[in-house]
């Protein structure tokens, strides 16, 4: 049985066999869990194959790198704007021209040479236990520095591309002396050591260990699910503020054409289709994410966090001030 | 020279051998068998010719201090509380008698089973300020000030129980093939059986447990995915965090050139110590002569040994399956037995590929014992210590230029119209699998082959048998139980890996592993319990079919 | 069966010369033995004449046919020859009879299996053939070992240091065992040993060796008797020189009396040494030469004893304050430091030329 077995998985593998059906390869760093729903339906909708490998960034774009022309990706989809950005600056992206894309994606989440595009929309937000602080006592990320958080905050990790992200974008805003200061601020604040991954940091903060924390919001959505009675509270900073530092801090999980893509014309319109109203509930929702197409309305529970303003700096910055925003973590001491 | 007074003619010398083969063969595949190892440690190195003096300038002087302490630290303690466990419980298990010992003789090993990330997510989960053992706590006691989990000490911890079987294993076979003439040498010269133990039995297992506790450090040096669970910083973290965060995979590849070049040194220091091993003709077995120990010590052992196993093991699996009851009903689906079918296909596989090259290459140093060998063989294990996602970039970027050569001469030639020949296939993993591993693999081959003297291969072959037969009928079998750990040890390594199984995967080969590493990095620790518990039960079969062998055949 | 010849052998290792212009000549069917201290290369010759080492010059031949020449050799496989190893080297993971059988590859399994047993018969095994090596004693081990060996009718044994791993009650009895069963097999044998009483025991041809070369080549009698060098003298037996004039082609004279008898010349490369008259040797005394009597004027000082069981070996303090050894009847019971009488009984004359 086994010798028959490995043939055929050889023989499956190797794509010397002529296409029977249209393909579109995916190279993923969103789990396949989040994804697999999302493309089975759209093959039932257009009958075309979606094949994809799921990995972490880094690799992704090894792999992408290294095979050159003769990759068999035709889309690259991560869970970040850094990365996005990066592949763009690795000539790992072409440039696509889509009416659909321009109108379905707010311009603040997309590349402006159109390389890439938004596809959800996920807010890094402050989330604090309800039995100890009251909204009156939190307003902007820059807050968190001040002392009277001492001994207060928690923090995930400055290792996850989510919290490069929100840096990045600070010192977009205030400048980089300006946010050391304030990394700075953050850290000298911190409970305890930095969590791997924002579900831990709630839970520190449901039990006590610190008050506030910032988190990505579909987390919050995710662990309210299993434990609707936890003591946290979802509250949305920078709202007041008049300058470049208003709003939300938003980041994407997007997508791009491959450069060397096999089929760029179903790659676009794959991409096209998943900033569609049907496939935007599928893919926002399944997450807990706001989709990136203002026009379509989130998800229930993700409504019932309310509006917000969303700060409006195109998330590109995210990527370019990367190096520089780890950089300043690294000085600031901030593991 | 030839003597006049010859009586009979002389037969004409036509079926001889040779005396001194100008090239050897066995020389050559060694060399070939090493090369491969160094393919991508040569694609690291490479990273040389780009400069990135501001990558690492910075990384220089902000973080690589701190963490060259924590690695250090890291190391010294893993290496200390390994050997400790490991030669401990190997020594009450091989020399003494104690209720219960021979359920630990193989229950000892399954931890070998667990995958370090997995003991560190059910670590913190269970030991954490919102785990339930402080929550409980707090609820009885009050606000309290507890020992962090999430620490150095921590880290420490969790990678000594995922690796203590290795120090295990390779001294307990020491002790009970040496530990008993030791302890009765010692006692004849008037030293007591503690002192026999210190100054007799643990110098002569050294060069052993040196070689088990080798294979523990580069496993701790190379592991990503238990730090970045406890966010502790090692040099290794550092090489991911250049690559993924400072966008530079070739300063990664700079740093990851120091990392080699240490564990290098490393090998050499081991080396020297590999010399001294003496391996006896196979002799009675030492059941005869254990230590029976009072009432008192071994209730201690019992405590002892029970500890060890709950806390490594049993607290850990049982945790996992309580977190995988309560998402069976949602996760399970038929897309698991696919997952499941893959990891067990891959690990054999690779198993196999891995036991049948480090038989190759210990038998080649067998045939060819020169120093150039020896350093063949040493270059070829040091895969182990590379961090995974490193070694999967050094081979797939080779491969990948090899692929695209093909492609492009297949096209200009054939008008071959594909767009993969060899990295669609599983060749690229299994590969990589038997770079990485091959030192696993090759060490308890070579323990074996070295225990089967000259003597023997020289009686086999007075008795007229050629060196096929040889190996078929005298090597093989008395091979059978090294092979068979050698085997296991690869198997189960490669069911709990994950980067290289990320990143060289074809389409649609997800593995258990995979799965895990979908959940963890979401956060999702419950719903990774149930790939986890499958990677283990996966594991724990192999492990129980090796030690029920090796029970066997001590008669 | 086959004899086996050896001539100008030499082999060396580096700028080390370990057996050097080796040549003798076993008859077939006798059994030789090389003896000679550790680091003589008596074990180097052995597997040379085995096939596991190449020789430097010289041949190497066993029943006529050429198997070692100096860029050549015949490899082991095919060479017919059996051996026993020290250690035995019995394969762990087979039984006796499976041991015992490996060598027999191309007859049928009966009779395989009659061979087998006829062989464990011979050494006396007959009840263990299911039994594995780790489960018998030394001895027994031993025995299986010779089986493995015998099984396939080789041209050759060749034994290394046999009876070492045994103690010493157990080697007298298992050497005149190993002795029959090679003579009832007719096997042509070659052992390999450091102790005499074993190489005096088993062998029929004995070589003594020193420093990778064949002092002298004879029978175990004649070597005691009528040792030809220095070497021989001292290595072979016991004993002790004692100075002496040559008188004339029949008699020289020592301290104790006149010795007569055909008085060997020594020999060497450079030819014969004519001693006739008042030529200066050394003479060698066994402890058979000089016996006991209370009647004799000959004195000699008695300054050490060792007990035999049946005799004293008395190390005895001649007049002149040389040494000489005396084997003496044990009711003879002297203390140190006594003076008793002595006589000569000399039967064989062996003198040296004293330089």
């Amino acid at each position: 049985m086994k010798p028959t077995q490995l043939l055929a998985a050889f023989a499956l593998c190797a794509t010397a066999l002529p296409v029977l059906a249209e393909e579109v390869v995916v190279y993923s760093a969103r789990n396949e869990q989040l994804i697999k729903p999302l493309f089975d339906a759209y093959t039932r909708d257009t009958g075309v194959q979606i094949k994809f490998i799921t990995d972490k960034e880094g690799p992704l774009m090894a792999r992408l790198k290294a095979e050159g022309r003769n990759t068999p990706a035709d889309v690259l989809l991560t869970v970040d704007a850094g990365n996005l950005w990066q592949a763009s600056e690795e000539e790992l992206l072409r440039p696509i021209q889509s009416k659909i894309l321009t109108a379905n994606v707010p311009a603040h989440l997309r590349d402006p040479g159109n390389e890439w595009f938004g596809l959800s929309v996920r807010a890094r937000t402050l989330i604090y236990n309800t039995s100890k602080v009251k909204p009156a006592d939190l307003s902007t990320y820059e807050d968190l520095a001040n002392p009277k958080w001492k001994g207060r905050l928690c923090l995930r990790t400055s290792k996850k591309v989510y919290n490069q992200s929100l840096v990045a974008m600070m010192i977009t805003e205030y400048g980089e002396d300006k946010t050391e200061d304030m990394v700075r601020g953050w850290v000298s604040n911190l409970a305890t050591s930095p969590f791997p991954d924002d579900t831990k940091a709630m839970e520190a903060v449901a039990a006590g260990q610190c008050d506030v924390t910032l988190v990505n919001t579909y987390y919050y959505g995710r662990l309210m699910e299993k434990n609707p009675n936890l003591p946290l509270g979802i509250f949305w900073p920078n709202q007041n503020l008049k300058n470049k530092a208003a709003g939300v801090h938003v980041n994407i999980s997007g997508a791009g054409v491959t450069r060397n893509a096999k089929n760029p014309a179903g790659a676009q319109k794959l991409i096209e289709w998943l900033s569609s109203d049907k496939a935007q509930n599928l893919f926002a929702d399944a997450n807990l994410e706001y989709p990136v197409n203002p026009k379509i309305a989130p998800d229930k529970t993700v409504a019932a966090w309310g509006g917000f303003k969303q700060n409006l700096i195109n998330v590109k910055e995210a990527g370019s001030l990367q190096v520089q925003a780890v950089k300043l973590m690294d000085r600031a001491g901030y593991k | 020279m030839l003597s006049d007074n010859l009586d009979a003619p002389l037969k004409t010398p036509s079926a001889g051998v040779f005396v001194w083969p100008r090239f050897s063969g066995w020389m050559l595949l060694a060399l070939l068998i090493a090369a491969l190892v160094l393919v991508p440690v040569a694609v690291t190195f490479s990273s040389f010719s780009h400069t990135e003096g501001d990558t690492l300038a910075h990384l220089t002087e902000f973080v690589l201090p701190g963490l060259i302490v924590n690695t250090l630290w890291l190391v010294l303690g893993v290496g200390i509380a390994v050997s400790v466990l490991g030669v401990s419980l190997a020594w009450l298990v091989a020399m003494c008698e104690f209720p219960g010992r021979r359920l630990f003789d193989w229950a000892l090993l399954l931890p070998l089973a667990l995958p370090a990330y997995v003991t560190a997510f059910v670590a913190i989960g269970l030991l954490d300020f919102t785990g339930p053992l402080q929550t409980a706590l707090r609820e009885a006691f009050g606000p309290m000030q507890l020992p962090e989990i999430r620490s150095r000490g921590g880290v420490i911890l969790v990678m000594s129980l995922a690796l203590y079987p290795y120090v295990y294993l390779i001294a307990k076979n020491a002790f009970s093939t040496q530990g008993a003439i030791a302890l009765e040498a010692a006692q004849s010269l008037g030293l007591s059986r503690t002192q026999g133990f210190f100054r007799v039995a643990l110098p002569m297992a050294r060069p052993w447990i040196a070689a088990g506790l080798m294979l523990a450090l580069m496993e701790t040096l190379a592991d990503f995915g238990t730090m970045a669970i406890f966010n502790y910083d090692t040099f290794t973290t550092a090489i991911y965090k250049a690559w993924y965060s400072l966008f530079s995979l070739p300063a990664a590849a700079q740093l990851a050139s120091i990392l080699i070049l240490f564990v290098l040194v490393a090998v050499v220091f081991e080396q020297r110590s590999r010399a001294k091993m003496r391996y006896g003709a196979v002799g009675r077995s030492a059941a005869s002569r254990r230590i029976k120990l009072s009432p008192t010590m071994a209730a201690l052992a019992l405590l002892y040994a029970s500890t060890v196993l709950a806390i490594a093991f049993i607290i850990p699996v049982t945790q996992l399956a309580l977190w995988a009851r309560d998402v069976m009903a949602d996760d399970l689906d038929s897309r698991y037995w696919a997952f499941a079918w893959h990891s067990l296909l891959l690990a054999g596989m690779g198993a196999l590929i891995v036991v049948g090259v480090s038989l190759l290459l210990a038998y080649a140093g067998r045939q060819r014992p020169t120093k150039t060998m020896m350093w063949a063989q040493r270059l070829a294990t040091i895969g182990y210590a590379f961090p995974g996602a490193v070694l999967a970039v050094g081979l797939f970027i080779p491969v990948a230029w090899l692929d695209n050569w093909l492609i492009d001469t297949g096209r200009d030639w054939f008008g071959f119209e594909g767009h993969e020949v060899l990295k669609g296939t599983l060749l690229v993993m299994l590969l990589a699998y038997l770079v990485r591993f091959l030192a696993v693999g090759f060490g308890p081959i070579e323990s074996g082959l070295h225990r089967i003297t000259r003597n023997v291969d020289e009686a086999a072959r007075n008795l007229g048998t050629g060196a096929a037969g040889l190996l078929t009928r005298v090597h093989l079998p008395m091979l059978r139980a090294s092979l068979l750990t050698a085997a296991v040890f690869a198997f189960v390594d490669i069911m709990k890996e994950m980067p290289i199984t990320l990143m060289t995967r074809p389409f649609g080969w997800d593995t258990l592993a995979v799965r895990v590493f979908e959940m963890t990095s979401e956060g999702e620790w419950e719903r990774a319990a149930l790939p986890s518990l499958a990677i283990v039960i996966a594991g724990i079969i192999p492990i129980i079919l090796l030690t029920w062998r090796g029970a066997h055949s001590h008669g | 069966m086959a004899e086996l010849v050896l001539n100008s052998v030499s082999q060396s290792y580096g700028s080390r010369q370990i057996i050097a212009d080796l040549s003798f000549n076993l008859p077939e069917g006798a059994i030789g033995c090389l003896l000679g201290p550790s680091g003589c290369g008596k074990t180097t010759a052995l597997r040379c004449i085995s096939g596991f080492e190449p020789i430097q010059t010289g041949e190497i031949r066993i029943g006529g046919e050429v198997v070692s020449l100096p860029d050549w050799m015949l490899s082991a496989e095919k060479r017919r020859v059996g051996m026993v190893f020290q250690d035995y080297a019995l394969f762990p993971h087979m039984t006796v009879a499976a041991n015992v059988g490996f060598g027999l590859r191309s007859a049928t399994k009966a009779a395989r299996q009659a061979r087998i047993d006829e062989l464990l018969v011979l050494v006396g095994l007959a009840g263990h053939a299911d039994q594995f090596p780790h489960q018998l004693s030394g001895g027994q081990q031993q025995r299986v070992a010779l089986a493995r060996a015998l099984a396939p009718r080789p041209r050759l044994i060749l034994m290394d240091e046999p009876f070492s791993n045994l103690d010493v009650e157990l080697r007298e009895r298992l050497s005149i065992e190993v002795r029959d069963i090679l003579k009832r097999e007719a096997t042509t044998a070659l052992i390999v040993t450091h102790d005499q009483n074993e190489a005096f025991a088993l062998a029929d041809w004995v070589g003594v060796m020193h420093e990778g070369r064949i002092q002298q080549w004879d029978t175990p009698y004649n070597l005691y008797h009528e040792p030809t060098n220095r070497f021989v003298a001292d290595f072979v037996g016991q004993g002790a020189l004692v100075i002496g004039e040559v008188i004339n082609d029949h008699q020289v004279e020592i301290e104790l009396g006149i010795l007569s008898g055909h008085i060997p010349v020594e020999c060497d490369a450079s030819g014969c040494n004519e001693c006739v008259r008042n030529c200066r040797v050394d003479v060698l005394l066994r402890p058979d030469d000089i016996i006991h009597d209370d009647d004799s004027l000959m004195l000699a000082e008695v300054e050490n004893k060792a007990f035999r069981g049946a005799e004293f070996l008395y190390t005895l303090k001649l007049p002149s304050g040389q040494r000489a050894l005396s084997l003496v009847p044990s009711h003879h019971n002297h203390a140190i430091g006594e003076k008793i009488g002595i006589k000569l009984a000399v039967d064989h004359v062996v003198a040296f030329r004293r330089e």
